[in-house]
């Protein structure tokens, strides 16, 4: 068992900063490079929809967690912003809510294809939680 | 970010992370170029991309539009790793076409 909780502001140049700080926990646990990779896409997908969509540009934390048991990594992206109305609808691929400026619509689906499972709790008006897992070390 | 023009083509060298952070200079550099017109073709070489979120491929499909309005095709090389597998799980490749001279 080990585990990392931190938090900083939801500003786009923390996005690099998480994956960082992604790439540094899971090295721990002997990955291999597109393992690698792979976590750090899902982790900066999850973090820029933070910042993008959570606080629209006003002030607020993103937190995230690590923790490893049994060759399991699991991360789990916070916010306290303003929630998502309709989750399903967000998770359609191509699905946005701001394509004026090109967001693709892809970041959830990027997650899933990315990690092993992908679960997302949110509340409008109180924030969002998003818990990923992946199973590391190809020993699946 | 590398910009050579030769011809009718422009190509678009990046380097680095290329996320919803640094989207908006790479985005802003390439627009300015493509309205300087005589861009038939837009060729991004992603040799030196070490990471990429779908905020970059919405890079990519944004100049696309703008390129494909105008008339213009778009090529991707030298794409690596992990940039490699999200242009293929997102379809973006589809939207280009390979030319023999291009690596």
């Amino acid at each position: 068992m080990n585990g990392l909780r931190t938090s900083f502001p939801a500003v786009s140049r923390n996005e690099a900063l998480a994956r960082g700080l992604a790439a540094q926990f899971l090295m721990l646990m002997d990955p291999t490079v597109e393992e690698l990779s792979d976590v750090k896409t899902a982790v900066s997908e999850a973090v820029t929809n933070a910042v993008v969509h959570a606080y629209r540009g006003r002030k607020g934390e993103v937190s995230l967690e690590f923790s490893e048991a049994d060759g399991e990594l699991t991360v789990s992206v916070s916010d306290t912003g303003r929630g998502i109305e309709d989750v399903e609808l967000a998770r359609t691929p191509f699905y946005t809510t701001a394509p004026e400026a090109e967001r693709t619509g892809l970041g959830f689906a990027v997650m899933e294809a990315f990690m092993d499972s992908v679960e997302v709790e949110s509340a409008p008006g109180r924030g969002t939680r998003v818990i990923m897992k992946k199973r590391i070390g190809g020993n699946a | 970010m590398l910009l050579i023009r030769e011809g009718g083509v422009l190509t678009a060298v990046l380097s680095g992370e290329l996320d919803e952070h640094s989207a908006a200079s790479v985005r802003r550099e390439i627009d300015s170029a493509l309205d300087g017109g005589g861009a038939e073709r837009l060729v991004f070489d992603l040799g030196g991309v070490t990471f990429m979120d779908s905020a970059g491929i919405g890079v990519l499909l944004g100049r696309y539009r703008k390129t494909a309005a105008a008339g213009g095709s778009m090529g991707i090389i030298n794409a690596r790793g992990g940039v490699d597998r999200l242009l293929r799980m997102s379809g973006v490749y589809t939207l280009c076409d390979k030319r023999r001279d291009e690596r």
